[in-house]
């Protein structure tokens, strides 16, 4: 029951507010209707209805209008300032309003003029309308077999050769990594971890033994100290204990 | 009627765009521009009181169109239907970048006191207005103008067609025109 009301306002705001083209187009029409002098605009009584005016529009969609009326009331503020007779350096604080007001008028007049112009252009027709052709088709080729080859060898002849890599699978031996160590814990019971892995080992054969060292070291096969910093890793047997 | 006057009534009858004189032109390469601009006078006074259309000049080129006074009975038969009437916002911008094109997007909101964003894109996706070059400012913005599809909506020959400002009944003042007697 009760939006009813508000739901009216609204729709009346929408439509009031699209009669105007923006706070311009509503001053205007507030200075014609009081038929005023746009070059000595009485600022006081234009911002009092431009207020009023677009509090009946509703402020808070109309972000345009409200700078307008803050700007309104600026120059009102300003030309109430006291000033001394015959000061030639006061500015009009109106000058800059009036000269944009002038301007849109312009605007506006050139509005009805194309408009007119628009409206006489629509009662004549054209042939049928037609979406613009896309640009023109290129003229058919004429070409011979030769050509075409000589075409196709000079095209292929700018084609790089291909670089081309050989991706070969190297999976991590970690069984045969375990054996290994297995072998030295049945043989030693400390070992270092240049006995697991020589000298020539290959990046594969070193990521195999530490993943197998670190999974024997996760079942408590072996443990792994290093007795200082950046010292080699010594690798021991478990106890029978520490096994089970 | 010439030879050439009734080539250049062919095209224009197949054409439904304006064609502009280099388009005719190119028809007859031995026949000089001087030559065409003769055929189409001759062929714009064949088509008189005496023919329902009329050969019009329009959009930097020539064009068949409908005399006016067939348009109700034609549309009210449907047989062609006038292009929907621009917004007062979409004529106020037209209006603002015809005249003062190059001109960018900010000064179009300055001048109308709105925003101006979506009008002009709209402009824009109707073929009205483009981007016709960047400014020197900040951030170089986009600089628009007004195309041939602007021209011919209005049914102007050119951008001189449109009036001048001094013809206007409020020609643009000196800024501080408060002191003077009216």
């Amino acid at each position: 029951m009760m939006t009813g009301p508000i739901i009216r306002d609204q729709a009346a705001f929408v439509v009031e507010l699209e009669k105007f083209s923006g706070p311009l187009d509503l001053l205007l029409h507030l200075i014609k209707e009081d038929e005023v002098d746009i070059t000595d605009l009485p600022i006081a009584k234009i911002a009092d209805q431009f207020l009023s005016v677009i509090q009946d529009l509703g402020l808070n969609q109309a972000a345009d209008y409200l700078e307008m009326a803050a700007r309104l009331l600026r120059i009102k503020a300003q030309m109430l300032l006291p000033r001394r007779l015959g000061d030639d350096e006061w500015e009009d604080p109106r000058a800059e309003l009036v000269r944009r007001l002038l301007e849109y008028q312009q605007i506006r007049e050139l509005v009805d003029w194309l408009g007119h112009a628009a409206d006489v252009r629509a009662e004549r027709f054209g042939r049928g309308y037609e979406a613009p052709p896309p640009d023109a088709p290129p003229a058919p080729l004429q070409i011979d077999l030769n050509d075409l080859l000589a075409a196709a060898e000079r095209v292929i002849a700018l084609i790089p050769e291909p670089m081309l890599h050989r991706v070969v699978p190297r999976p991590l031996d970690v069984e045969g990594a375990t054996a290994k160590i297995n072998a030295l814990i049945a043989e030693r019971e400390q070992f270092g971890w240049s006995d697991i892995v020589g000298r020539g080992a290959t990046i594969v054969d070193v990521l195999s033994a530490f993943i197998a060292l670190l999974e024997l070291a996760k079942r408590s096969s072996v443990t792994l100290s290093q007795p200082e910093p950046f010292g080699p890793m010594v690798i021991t047997r478990a106890t029978p204990r520490e096994a089970a | 009627m010439q030879p050439l006057a009734k080539l250049l009534e062919a095209a224009l009858f197949a054409a439904s765009r304006p064609l502009t004189l280099e388009e005719l032109a190119s028809l007859d390469p031995t026949a000089g521009e001087q030559a065409v601009r003769a055929a189409l006078a001759a062929l714009r006074s064949a088509y008189t009181e005496d023919h329902g259309v009329e050969l019009t000049e329009i959009a930097e080129g020539w064009q068949f169109l409908t005399r006016r006074e067939y348009a109700e009975t034609i549309e009210r038969a449907q047989f062609a239907l006038r292009p929907r009437r621009l917004s007062p916002a979409a004529l106020e911008t037209l209006a603002i970048i015809a005249y003062r094109q190059p001109v960018g997007r900010l000064e179009v909101d300055e001048i109308r006191g709105v925003d101006s964003g979506a009008v002009m894109d709209k402009l824009v996706e109707r073929g009205l207005i483009e981007v016709v070059t960047r400014g020197e400012g900040l951030g170089r913005p986009l600089l628009y103008g007004s195309t041939p599809g602007f021209l011919e909506i209005l049914g102007l020959k050119d951008l001189e067609d449109l009036p001048r400002l001094e013809e206007l009944s409020v020609a643009l003042r000196r800024p501080t025109p408060v002191d003077e007697p009216e």
